[in-house]
């Protein structure tokens, strides 16, 4: 159980910056994910807390001990690998035997056969069978010990790199893509089951993902990267909610959020497809992005209309690709009774509430808005 | 018709073509097994036959057993190369290591140095390793046939390619589990690399088996004589060779080989088209 303190970390490989000075702290016990696009530097961020990866600046702190320059194995932190990265020679048993034999056995004692010799091998073997059964126990992979990580299911791998990570202890665990070798049916149960590892052994979990699904159903906060800076960490209703960038905004939530091009009057006032918004803003007049989540788009009613170019039915939920008429603009509606969809190249008009709508600056910057009386968006003006 | 059917014509030949390749290859250990079944007077006997008429393999080898000491022969060859490959593991595994998955300075500087070796035959570095043998007083000796083949820039080169295609996460698993960097080459990357392994053993072996040149000039006393040098024994330009008891000792020292490669067939045939070597 452990807090993790990370300082102003920078990393560059052959020049080239991948993290520029990222100052995070992880609380104890907490599940905490850290997502962005490939080649965001989150991985990176993970092997430096692992200590696989030296920092070129910055400190890492574990419970408020600097570990800068300790080994990884000194650290007592635990790694789940994307590819798991189980020992193939070893048999699942051994693969979770391997970090307690590390630290419990002396260097003799480990040779091959001189070790099983010495008088005190014998009673620590049978300590670190006794905590293996345990692990297995609580993991469900009892009859799988034998087997070699060959003769196992990504699943059961899964598993036992869960198992080699859980028997040591650690003070905290570290996930690197843990699940994306899997697939979709087994990433949701997996899902479920390593939330519920979590909040049983209520240690600090750090987890490295692209996949915002999983970022947003077991975390307790999210960290948002992006090219090589954390631009946003809070709690995955924040994130989805309040995006505090557009490119979080963009990031989070599937399918995309929507943004449409809009203008900031001189007065505050803001328009968007020729519409003028029932809000107000304090920003300097100019371009703006104005971004609205599928699900809070209306369809039926609304000032604005838009032709269906595209249909996607899921059966609970359905997709409603819009064009906007008079502009370029594309944007998505979700709709969750699909058995009204409008039909193919129909018009169809849309509108949103005020107080869905996230308002970007030209930099991708959130502006504050501050919504009018009314909920629903005005008729157009016709000035 | 012969439209319809232009894949058995082909076939033919391909099999008539193979088997005169095969023919070719295998004519000096078919004339071998002849001459060594051969009494020394159907050996000179102006007449070609493949067949001997009085069938005499049991007295030349008797004779070949009794004018050398195979047995010694065949134990040094196997203590040489089983001593040459045991090192050229030691000392490759880690170098391929650490060209493959350490990164330091000079790493890149270093693999191309590798490969140049691998350019450089061994006849052009023979006189100088002679002269520092000579220097420090290795000549003759065991350790006159092993040292020089210690190091294997193709060993390392093989090991090397091998290890690039072990995940880099497996090698943080274990650092992560505590495996110290040495550990990581014994307990992690040998176990994973046992084809690569098993493949340069073979290459290792059957080139330091058959190794004739560097015994022959290193060698003086009779008891450290490789299997090649044996057959040699039977050369003799005064009293002529005994051409009958020579095929029955080149018969006995290639038969560890074949009885190796009839067992392992699979596993060599791997192995060479691993190593690329023919």
């Amino acid at each position: 159980m452990a807090q993790i303190e990370l300082s102003a970390i920078r990393k560059s490989f052959d020049g080239t910056d991948v993290l520029k000075g990222i100052d995070f702290r992880i609380a104890d016990g907490e599940f905490i994910s850290l997502v962005g696009p490939s080649g965001c530097g989150k991985s990176t961020l993970l092997r430096i807390i692992a200590g696989l990866e030296p920092q070129n600046s910055g400190e890492v702190h574990i419970d408020g001990r600097p570990v800068d320059g300790i080994r990884p194995s000194a650290r007592n932190l635990a790694m789940v690998f994307q590819s798991y990265a189980l020992y193939p020679h070893l048999s699942a048993f051994d693969n979770i035997a391997v970090p307690l034999r590390m630290r419990r056995l002396s260097a003799i004692e480990r040779l091959p056969l001189l070790g099983a010799l010495l008088p005190g091998r014998r009673a620590k073997e049978r300590h670190i069978r006794a905590d293996i059964e345990g692990i297995a126990e609580q993991l469900d992979i009892t009859p799988l010990l034998r087997r070699k990580p060959g003769q196992l299911s990504g699943g059961q791998r899964q598993r036992v790199a869960v198992g080699r990570a859980m028997v040591r202890e650690p003070l905290a665990f570290l996930f690197d893509e843990p699940l994306s070798n899997l697939d979709a049916k087994l990433r949701v149960h997996m899902r479920a089951e390593l939330a519920e590892l979590h909040r049983r052994l209520k240690a600090t979990f750090v987890y490295v993902t692209h996949d915002q699904a999983e970022a947003m159903t077991m975390s307790s906060r999210i960290a948002v990267m992006m090219g090589g800076e954390l631009i946003q960490a809070g709690t995955p209703a924040e994130i989805y909610n309040e995006p505090g960038d557009i490119r979080v905004a963009e990031f989070i939530g599937s399918p995309k959020i929507n943004v449409l091009p809009g203008r900031i009057r001189k007065d505050g006032g803001v328009d968007v497809l020729g519409t003028t918004l029932k809000l107000t803003c304090n920003a300097a007049a100019g371009d703006c992005r104005i971004a609205v989540r599928p699900e809070r788009i209306e369809l039926g009613t609304g000032p604005f209309s838009g032709t269906v170019v595209h249909l996607e039915n899921l059966g609970a939920e359905a997709f409603v690709h819009l064009a906007v008429e008079g502009t370029g603009s594309r944007l998505i509606a979700r709709l969750a009774d699909v058995r009204h969809l409008p039909a193919m190249a129909s018009s169809v008009a849309f509108g949103f509430a005020s107080d869905a709508v996230r308002m970007f600056d030209p930099a991708g910057k959130r502006i504050e808005l501050r919504v009018e009386q009314a909920e629903r968006v005005r008729e157009p003006a016709h000035v | 018709m012969s439209n319809a059917h232009p894949i058995p014509f082909r076939a033919i030949l391909r099999h008539v073509l193979l088997i005169a390749g095969a023919a070719l290859m295998l004519a000096p250990f078919i004339w071998m097994i002849s001459t060594a079944s051969k009494p020394q007077t159907e050996i000179f006997s102006s007449e070609l036959h493949l067949i001997p008429h009085q069938f005499a393999l049991m007295e030349n080898l008797r004779e070949a057993f009794a004018k050398a000491n195979l047995l010694r022969f065949l134990l040094n060859g196997i203590i040489v190369t089983v001593s040459i490959f045991v090192l050229q593991v030691m000392v490759a595994l880690p170098a391929a290591y650490a060209l493959a998955k350490l990164r330091f300075l000079g790493r890149e500087t270093l693999f191309a140095l590798v490969l140049f070796g691998i350019l450089i035959p061994p006849q052009a570095t023979a006189i100088p390793v002679f002269l520092l043998l000579h220097k420090i007083g290795l000549l003759d000796s065991y350790a006159a046939l092993v040292l020089p083949f210690t190091i294997s820039v193709f060993g390392i080169f093989l090991m090397r390619q091998f290890f690039k295609t072990v995940p880099d996460d497996l090698v943080d698993a274990a650092r992560m589990d505590g495996i110290s960097e040495f550990g990581i080459v014994w307990r992690v990357m040998l176990p994973a690399a046992i084809p690569a392994v098993t493949a340069f053993g073979i290459f290792s072996v059957v080139a330091h088996w058959n190794d004739y040149f560097w015994p022959l000039i290193v060698l003086n006393s009779e008891h450290l004589r490789t299997p090649p040098l044996a057959v040699a024994h039977f050369r003799n330009s005064e009293a002529g060779t005994s051409y009958g008891p020579l095929m029955a000792a080149a018969m006995v020292i290639i038969a560890p080989l074949v009885i190796a490669f009839l067992f392992a067939q699979r596993r060599f045939i791997e192995g060479i088209t691993l190593t690329g070597i023919k």
